[in-house]
């Protein structure tokens, strides 16, 4: 055939656009794993900004807030310290501590002698997550903040970030100090030299339960969906006085503290 | 070739010394490591030659699914549910680390760190 100026245009015109399409059709007939793909469990809780009221007439004392500590931090192999390098998710405070800038001269009784639960507010603009070189932390589409041990480096920007003290590091190995005999062996313990935090319990909530310390706290911790105008926080806001810890920091907590 | 006797022995020597290993290891036969099989499950969630070379890609993969993306439910090529979970799923049918990780990582001399937080199950004794 003579090849003429025309013909080897055309082929190489179609040459071009099979190397095109070639990618795409190799994927299209499976390549490694082709078919497999992930799905959000069937069971799993949904909401557009996860959030939790915490009722402290109801729950206010030590004892109390140590029992949901105690379970919180079994579950997700927390483990206790005795010493200023204590990890910890779920712990307490007294008014003063937790509300810094709202503390009056001459606080009535109860402000005086209760207890205030203390964790991680997952918060709208999390300064953690801005601060975090890694992507290690990171905000979910549904608010919660979470951490990505495998990434993390431990520089502890994290924490020095937070503007509630909510996380803590591992200055060593957590195993020396859990009950290997005794843990959680559904869930992953940490490694020295990371960040961890709590997680707002994300592993029951894809399975379709709620955070542990919500269910155990017999009515004091309402946790729901912030964006539907009727959900259980909705409402418990709307009929009681509420406050946030650190309004000033400006990222939006999504803790609130009824009075 | 100024100094050729010198260089060419010096070669010799030098070749002869870092094809070390080759000639040690001449006529040694090669075993393969011996995972012990889940005795209570016959499918893995891929065909074996698969998970054999791509496992910690998958691993990888599973991870940014579950914590990155939320999707904790595994759907496999045949269309078989898992959960997407080292500790829940992997590790409920290879039930030693002992047995089957280890056997090829040691031989293979890695030392992946998934144990430094995740728990492998206890060891039969």
């Amino acid at each position: 055939m003579k090849q003429s100026r025309r013909n080897f245009l055309k082929f190489a015109g179609l040459s071009a656009a099979g190397l095109c399409i070639a990618p795409t059709a190799a994927m299209a007939s499976g390549g490694p794993g082709g078919a497999a793909h992930a799905e959000v469990n069937s069971k799993s809780l949904h909401a557009k900004r996860w959030a939790m009221v915490i009722d402290t007439r109801k729950l206010n004392t030590e004892e109390a807030i140590e029992a949901l500590a105690e379970t919180c931090h079994h579950i997700h192999n927390v483990p206790t310290i005795d010493s200023d390098q204590d990890i910890k998710w779920l712990w307490s405070g007294s008014y003063g501590e937790v509300f810094p800038e709202q503390e009056n001269n001459f606080p009535s009784e109860a402000q005086e002698t209760h207890r205030f639960p203390l964790l991680c507010n997952h918060c709208e603009h999390p300064s953690c997550v801005r601060v975090c070189p890694t992507k290690a932390t990171f905000k979910r589409p549904d608010n919660i903040v979470a951490m990505d041990y495998h990434r993390c480096i431990g520089c502890r920007y994290c924490m020095a970030a937070c503007p509630f003290g909510a996380r803590s590091f591992n200055f060593m190995d957590p195993r020396l100090h859990l009950d290997m005999d005794n843990i959680n062996m559904k869930f992953p313990t940490r490694m020295r030299g990371v960040v961890e935090k709590c997680n707002f319990c994300v592993e029951r909530l894809a399975v379709g339960e709620l955070p542990a310390c919500a269910e155990k706290s017999e009515g004091a911790i309402i946790f729901g969906d912030l964006q539907d105008p009727d959900s259980n926080v909705r409402k418990a806001l709307r009929e009681n006085f509420t406050l946030r810890r650190k309004p000033a920091a400006g990222t939006e907590p999504g803790v609130y503290y009824i009075i | 070739m100024h100094y050729g006797g010198k260089i060419i022995t010096g070669l010799v020597i030098f070749l002869g010394l870092v094809s070390m290993p080759f000639w040690f290891n001449i006529g040694g036969s090669y075993e393969e490591p011996k995972v012990e099989l889940p005795k209570n499950a016959k499918i893995c969630i891929a065909p074996t030659q698969n998970m054999r070379e791509n496992h910690m890609k998958l691993l990888d993969q599973w991870r940014d699914m579950a914590l990155r993306e939320g999707k904790r439910t595994y759907i496999s090529a045949k269309g078989d549910k898992y959960t997407i979970s080292l500790q829940n799923t992997c590790m409920q049918c290879h039930t030693s680390k002992e047995q089957f990780c280890d056997k090829c990582h040691v031989d293979a001399s890695v030392t992946p760190y998934c144990w430094d937080c995740h728990v492998p199950p206890k060891e039969a004794k």
